[in-house]
């Protein structure tokens, strides 16, 4: 029984079945789609958290990528008329592709000019989205993006739209669970905590910290594939530099080293600009707030905590994930 | 206007706007040298002086000369205030953790700024008026001039400041080797805050003197933080020459593709030129082989 409840499947089945009760009690249409947006925002940060957390290196530049994802699938089903089961592996075939390519030499730097590295290819990507005009519609964008159907059902609103993406986050989830817990994982957490030794016992260091890369930014398409075809309206604002950073703050926030950490992180920035109505565009103000103070007082984030009335879970959290 | 006077055009222009990415670089190296970290805020130092001059001459009626002054102040204190809220109290930080507490005080100077100034641009007139000064048909304005005298300024401060003064050489010791400093009697810790006092000044002189050119508002730091970034790689992480060499040198080439190939993709070229140093020659083009093979990036 315990086996059960700690294995990773029934993980991800519980995310999936609370996500689902969720939408049954907030019904509200707005905030099912607030709820949506943190589905999407998780698919990208689950894999950031696998590179950040577990590979130890950091991208700025994640944005880029989730951008790549919804642009490929939005231009190639409205101008040149591709079906949707089509677009979505070919979006992120053509996401992986570049950060494959890019992550060639930008995996070989670290640490600060690893940050910088990913922070100038991000840029690179929102510029040319703005300037290629005749693909992206340039700074204002292109719309009339169809919605997605599978098995001849169209998820034309929310509620659909909503079980579709959950059941995506609740993949990735599984998917990523089982991948710290295999062979892979030990290997990357090797890595994170020394490089040098890792790679003297046989850890192909390289083609390790690469492969997390590249599938963070295959996460990222899928997260910008559901976005496009979920918003039908792509422009390059939602691609900038302010999001992949956010990104990096919802990971930093809930906990570098830890999947739930980045879940945790996730949620909370997601959903606190909705209670923060009053600030308006001064959310930036209290994300700066929240992750300084974060950094200083707790720098391994929120996860894991220990808040004082609930000691017992306390300790029993510390070990699973 | 034929092509030369035209080239000669991009060249001032390229020469003014790469001083203000030289002035960024060298804010960028004296913190890397005295911490060995890279503060992702550089920019925002910039954005930060031309915000408080605008408020202080435009809203405060202040003189122009007293304003910049106590800019430049404000911004070093404002420097220092950062080190020591959100540095020194660090116990080993991982390269991480210091990489997104400078960019969570990005945001904080970000934030803080709409919060205060909003999100307009704002305007502040040119030091000595706005009369072009023609140079064998291009022409070139009396604030470029401005600009130029203060980079020069700075650097030939900057050298005496290192090669003169007591502290200059402590900081100088410092980014050699810090234990060694610190076994010889030197206060590593007030070095550091004195690295970022002085970088957050520099970075405030460029905010004053580019805003009558470039205009200022809230979002400004990050790409000029970021292209700073570009000519400080460019001539070398640490080296204060190269910096100045690499940004000037940055800021033709934008100029020159802005005029010849495209303008919207001269944001692009310092970028690119960022990433292809990174990649190829990560200590900077005036870094020996021999450097470059045995330091890690």
């Amino acid at each position: 029984m315990k086996r059960i409840l700690k294995s990773s499947f029934f993980k991800s089945a519980t995310l999936f079945a609370g996500a689902v009760l969720l939408m049954a009690i907030v019904r509200n249409p707005y905030h099912v789609g607030i709820l949506i947006f943190l589905g999407m925002n998780l698919i990208i940060t689950i894999g950031l958290s696998l590179l950040m957390g577990y590979a130890g290196q950091i991208s700025l530049g994640q944005a880029a990528f989730f951008g790549i994802g919804a642009y490929t699938t939005g231009i190639l089903t409205t101008k040149l008329g591709f079906p949707i089961y089509l677009s979505c592996p070919l979006s992120i075939l053509v996401t992986v592709s570049i950060a494959f390519a890019v992550g060639i030499p930008t995996l070989r730097l670290r640490g600060h000019y690893l940050a910088m590295a990913t922070l100038g290819l991000g840029e690179i990507v929102h510029i040319v989205f703005n300037e290629l005009l005749s693909l992206t519609g340039g700074p204002s964008g292109f719309g009339n993006i169809p919605l997605i159907r599978i098995f001849g059902m169209e998820l034309d609103n929310d509620y659909k739209y909503y079980i579709f993406v959950w059941a995506i986050v609740a993949f990735i989830l599984f998917l990523s669970l089982n991948l710290i817990d295999s062979r892979v994982g030990r290997a990357l957490k090797a890595i994170h905590k020394e490089e040098q030794t890792a790679s003297t016992i046989g850890v192909n260091t390289s083609r390790l910290k690469l492969s997390i890369f590249v599938l963070s930014a295959g996460y990222a398409a899928l997260a910008g594939f559901l976005y496009a075809h979920f918003v039908t309206f792509l422009s390059p604002g939602t691609f900038s530099l302010r999001f992949s950073v956010l990104l990096v703050t919802m990971v930093a926030v809930g906990g570098m080293g830890n999947i739930w950490g980045a879940v945790i992180g996730t949620a909370l920035l997601t959903l606190l600009p909705e209670y923060l109505r009053f600030f308006k565009d001064f959310d930036i103000l209290i994300y700066g707030v929240i992750l300084i103070s974060i950094m200083i007082l707790r720098p391994e984030g929120l996860y894991g905590i220990k808040i004082p009335w609930i000691k017992k879970n306390a300790g029993k959290n510390e070990n699973d994930g | 206007m034929n092509l030369a006077s035209q080239l000669l055009q991009y060249t001032l222009s390229g020469i003014t706007v790469g001083s203000i990415y030289a002035m960024v670089a060298l804010g960028f190296n004296i913190i890397y040298n005295s911490t060995g970290i890279i503060n992702f805020a550089q920019g925002d130092f910039v954005m930060i002086g031309g915000m408080l001059v605008v408020y202080l001459h435009k809203t405060l009626h202040f003189p122009l000369f007293i304003a910049g002054f106590i800019t430049v102040i404000i911004v070093s204190c404002i420097g220092i205030g950062f080190e020591r809220l959100a540095i020194h109290p660090l116990k080993n930080p991982s390269v991480i953790t210091l990489i997104i507490i400078t960019i969570a005080a990005s945001i904080l100077f970000k934030g803080g700024a709409m919060f205060i100034w909003g999100k307009d641009s704002f305007f502040l007139p040119s030091f000595s008026g706005d009369e072009p000064i023609t140079v064998m048909n291009a022409t070139i304005l009396p604030q470029s001039l401005w600009i130029l005298s203060f980079l020069f300024l700075i650097v030939m401060a900057l050298m005496c400041f290192f090669r003169f003064t007591m502290v200059g050489k402590a900081m100088k010791a410092c980014s050699y080797n810090k234990r060694a400093a610190s076994i010889v009697g030197i206060n590593v810790h007030s070095m550091v805050m004195i690295s970022f006092a002085l970088s957050a000044l520099i970075g405030g002189i460029a905010g004053v003197i580019v805003t009558p050119i470039t205009l200022v508002d809230y979002d400004r730091g990050s790409l000029l933080g970021l292209k700073g970034f570009g000519a400080a790689i460019f001539g070398g992480l640490g080296n204060m020459g190269g910096a100045v060499v690499a940004g000037i040198i940055i800021g033709l080439l934008e100029s020159y593709s802005a005029g010849l190939l495209s303008s919207g993709y001269k944001d692009a070229v310092a970028l690119v030129i960022l990433l292809l140093v990174l990649f190829f020659r990560p200590g900077g083009i005036f870094a020996s082989k021999e450097v470059q093979k045995l330091k890690i990036y």
